[in-house]
């Protein structure tokens, strides 16, 4: 393409989107990027959710009564699967699609055409991955975390096409990383500073460094896999002097920053929120920076705290004890200056802030739980229980999730140029915190009493808990649809939001007008708009 | 402090759910307290951390609620503009990380003596199948046979799929439990034949992870006698949820009365293997152990799973040549779920089991595989 072309292309677009489907297909506005990959995960996020019913349908009575085991561990597998890659890393990035421009200064994405590509790749991944539900033999019925040999020499024939799609999935991921730091570090406006950025600016850039860290060892032990599955190696393979635990090295060596991956954006939101809605500076800005980076650091070096049973050295068993100790740290320092920043502002609880408390105070109680799993010995008795899985289910629902939400309807004003319907949003959240903790908070005592996870059927003392969870699972499901109609309602029209939106609310993106238009910051904004925050 | 602090979670967490925890078992709350000194001192472990959590949170909360009853714009209140304080973030990074310190300790003691196995008194291997486990009793000399024996679910299909009512040990009850004796450091070996499980026993506080091409250890010391019950705690599978463990704890006597009692057993199926059986018997036999052993791949009717799990309703290999069938039963079909069940059935039973499919889901050869048959095959090496 000639560079005479480029320059009037570039023209082209400031007459606005183009129209039909073309407009998603070529795009390459952050905007509309942000907006597709909001879209995407939240139908992720309903596809998933719809699994995590099937299975909280099947828990409500002891015995088996809508699906067979081996139906029921694809349902387990996939919807862990599915909400992790396909809902809460995707809404992430799509946050970070819209906003990092926005609070930056920067007038779109470092590498706009990549950020295409990274974005359409998805749906082919997870239609792969959906597809092999319907292949013979059923699709990956080996938990999200596909611990060989169960996920190479016992694997159903789909396991390949799995594979693929996690191929495809982690070249998405890394291709957006590369995209965020490209912009951090290269197209913030002048004045814009380091320690200027946002919250959610420095948590993003940090989560991107950690996913081109990690995604490529997920890439590799896929491929040990295929190589396990179909090329007559055997890494995995004991018989053929592979090594089982290897694998779980390699994964959680992955797999544990990848739940900061989940995590860290979140922070970011929630230190964008609660100063806006506590009318008060964030307390404690720069020890938030260094906390964020000190548990990026440590999310390195803790992995094998998920493999406390394989039968490590001792040695091995108290460095990985004490490091996931270390955690609760710089975690604590987070959930500190939230409280600081609280105390002594000017408080309303609009929708966004009722999210973000909701969002402190029950991602700490899954750090506490997190802290007693740390504990070696009495990890013996909390491990592969639904003690572990209240736990995660608490820094990733009410945790990542209530924070995804939060943000949706902080900036959806600034998206659409209309407000939300409060009354609506505040049902959605008062819903989904009583559904959640009805759904989550009994599998603490389950798991403690004895009740393996991941499993179809159980035995009667597990009865009565898991009737009240499946109750909340499918209170905290349906209310979802909730949030779906005042998303919709609030495109179709409403109360004209302001620029400013909220009263409290700092940083460049409320700057620009409400919608934001297609393109902004063409010329950097003034710096004297740019504050520490 | 520690005794009264199960009293004081169960009193929290029930008022919390309007029901008083201890009136039915099925509102347990919490951990069982066990009966080893490691599960106690794994229990206690769990409660200091637990309050310690509880301590924080009271805190931490406490502050937040307090902020926003009274911080709120609708009271007319002005925010405050402070928005750092180095003595303060000094102070709050440095007391979790007192109370971690506090923590490690008591969990490196407890950690370090849970890994001391050395001294045993009796072991005891365990092996992982999907899906169910093996017990092999190491002996102390040759001329002893050796006690090994499979442990496979007992609850019936029937009150799986809601057909008669659930028993009392519902998924949780087995065929043939591991027996121990207390009072005695007991040793376990573990490993798998096919995929990773976990063995786990709460009331022992051991859970160990059982890995093909590896040897975990774990030990234990039941002190009262009584029957303990666990499950298989790593997915390994279709029938994961239905691999539980039992344990019966005798006392040392009453152990030693057992173990003579399985020498003498082993030593008449030897000589039964000896007569002929009856196409009846095998065939009732058969049955039995089809129904116990493999409908959970093969499935009723013998219709099996396609592609990974094969009918054996018309299948060559079941109604070939049946050297064949012999060799499937016995050494399995390495690298697929097909285990080898030459040594987890005894020959009377490896007979009867391959009559059985010979004769049945419609296979229709007519032979009565003998218990001799299946002995000459073995020691023939092949
Ligand atoms: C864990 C699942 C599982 C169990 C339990 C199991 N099998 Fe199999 N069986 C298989 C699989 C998988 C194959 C196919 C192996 C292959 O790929 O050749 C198989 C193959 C067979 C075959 C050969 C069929 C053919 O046409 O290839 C026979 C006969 C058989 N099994 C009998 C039994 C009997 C009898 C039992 C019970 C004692 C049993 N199996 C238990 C999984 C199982
Ligand atoms: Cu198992």
């Amino acid at each position: 393409m000639s560079a005479t072309h480029t320059i009037s292309d570039a023209h082209d677009h400031h007459h606005g989107p183009a129209k039909g489907l073309t407009r998603w297909l070529y795009t390459t506005n952050h905007k509309d990027i942000g907006s597709l990959y909001l879209w995407f995960s939240f139908t992720m996020f309903l596809l998933g959710g719809a699994f995590a019913l099937v299975i909280r349908a099947e828990l409500f009575q002891p015995g088996l009564q809508f699906i067979e085991p081996a139906f029921f561990n694809q349902m387990t597998t996939m919807h862990g699967l599915i909400m992790v890659f396909g809902a809460v890393m995707p809404a992430f990035v799509g946050l970070a699609n819209w906003l990092i421009p926005l609070m930056i200064g920067a007038p779109d994405m470092a590498l706009p055409r990549m950020n295409n590509w990274s974005f359409w790749l998805l749906p082919f991944a997870f239609t792969i991955m959906v597809s092999t539900m319907f292949m013979e033999g059923g699709g990956p019925n080996f938990g999200w975390t596909f611990y060989a040999p169960l996920s190479t020499t016992y694997a159903p024939p789909s396991t390949t096409f799995f594979i693929f799609a996690v191929h495809v999935m982690g070249a998405s991921s890394i291709m957006g990383s590369i995209n965020v730091i490209a912009t951090i570090l290269n197209m913030r406006a002048p004045g814009m500073t380091f320690m200027k950025m946002p919250l959610f600016v420095w948590t993003w850039l940090i989560t991107a460094y950690l996913l081109i860290a990690v995604m490529p060892v997920l890439a590799g032990v896929v491929t040990m896999m295929l190589f396990d599955i179909h090329f007559g190696t055997s890494f995995f393979n004991a018989a053929g002097g592979g090594d089982p635990v290897l694998f779980q090295h390699l994964f959680w060596f992955f797999g544990h920053p990848e739940v900061y991956i989940m995590i860290l954006p979140a922070f970011g939101i929630v230190s964008a929120i609660i100063p806006t809605f506590a009318r008060k500076r964030l307390f404690g800005y720069d020890s938030m920076v260094y906390a964020t980076a000190s548990i990026a650091f440590l999310s390195f070096i803790v992995w094998a705290h998920h493999m406390f049973t394989v039968g490590m050295p001792l040695a091995g068993q108290l460095f990985f004890m004490y490091a996931t100790m270390l955690i609760a740290v710089p975690t604590g320092v987070k959930v500190f200056n939230w409280v600081a920043t609280m105390f002594r502002g000017a408080m309303t609880f609009e929708t966004p802030m009722l999210f973000a408390i909701a969002f402190v105070v029950l991602f700490t109680m899954g750090g506490f739980t997190g802290v007693m799993l740390a504990i070696t010995p009495a990890d013996f008795q909390y491990h592969d229980t639904y003690f572990v899985v209240a736990h995660f289910h608490y820094v990733l629902v009410p945790g990542a999730v209530f924070s995804i939400m939060a943000a949706a309807y902080y900036w959806l004003p600034k998206w659409t140029g209309y407000m939300y319907d409060e009354t609506l949003g505040k049902l959605h959240f008062w819903l989904s915190f009583i559904g959640v903790n009805l759904l989550f908070f009994p599998q603490h005592f389950l798991g403690l009493a004895g009740m393996p996870r991941r499993i179809p059927d159980y035995a009667l003392q597990f009865a009565n808990f898991n009737w009240i969870s499946s109750v909340g699972g499918f209170l905290f499901g349906f209310s979802q649809l909730i949030l779906l109609f005042v998303v919709i309602k609030c495109i179709r029209g409403g109360k004209k939001a302001t620029d400013q939106v909220w009263e409290g609310a700092q940083g460049l993106e409320w700057t620009v007008p409400s919608p934001a238009p297609y393109h902004t910051f063409e010329t950097p904004p003034d710096p004297k708009l740019i504050h520490a925050q | 402090m520690l005794s009264k602090a199960k009293l004081w979670l169960s009193l929290a967490l029930s008022t919390l759910l309007f029901w008083s925890a201890g009136l039915h078992a099925a509102w347990d709350l919490n951990m069982p307290r066990g009966v080893t000194q490691m599960s106690r001192d794994t229990y206690d472990l769990h409660m200091t951390i637990f309050w310690w959590c509880v301590a924080i949170g009271v805190v931490v909360f406490g502050a937040m609620f307090w902020s926003i009853i009274n911080h709120r714009k609708s009271k007319g209140v002005q925010p405050a503009t402070f928005h750092e304080s180095t003595k303060v973030e000094i102070i709050w990074t440095i007391i979790p990380f007192l109370i971690l310190i506090a923590m490690a300790i008591p969990a490196t003691r407890v950690l370090t003596a849970a890994y001391d196995a050395s001294e045993s008194e009796l072991d005891v291997q365990i092996i992982g199948y999907q899906w169910r486990w093996e017990y092999r009793y190491m002996r102390e000399n040759m001329d002893e046979e050796e006690v090994s024996f499979f442990s496979v679910l007992s609850t019936s299909r029937e009150e799986i799929n809601n057909g008669i009512e659930k028993g009392e040990n519902y998924l949780l009850e087995v065929d043939r439990p591991l027996v121990i004796p207390t009072e005695t450091k007991v040793r376990f070996l573990m490993t798998s034949a096919d995929v990773i499980h976990a063995w786990w026993v709460p009331d022992f506080a051991i859970k160990k992870d059982t890995i093909p091409g590896f040897i975990n250890e774990t030990w234990v010391i039941v002190e009262e006698p009584g029957i303990y019950r666990g499950q298989c705690a790593e997915l390994c599978g279709m029938e994961h949820g239905f691999m539980p463990i039992e344990v019966h704890a005798l006392a040392p006597a009453d152990y030693q009365a057992w173990y003579a009692e399985q020498q003498a057993g082993i030593r008449q199926v030897r000589e039964l293997a000896a007569a002929e059986m009856s196409m009846e018997d095998a065939m009732a036999q058969g049955e039995t152990i089809y129904n116990r052993n493999c409908v959970a791949c093969h499935q009723p009717g013998g219709v099996g799973m396609p592609p990974v799990f094969p009918a054996l309703a018309g299948s060559v290999k079941a109604t070939g040549d049946v050297a064949v069938t012999m060799d499937t039963l016995v050494n399995g079909v390495p690298g697929t779920a097909m285990a080898a069940y030459g040594r987890q059935l005894n020959p009377i039973e490896l007979a009867s089991i391959i009559t059985y499919v010979r004769n049945s889901f419609g296979n229709n050869t007519g032979d009565v595989v003998q218990p001799a048959d299946v002995n000459a095959y073995i020691e023939g090496g092949q």
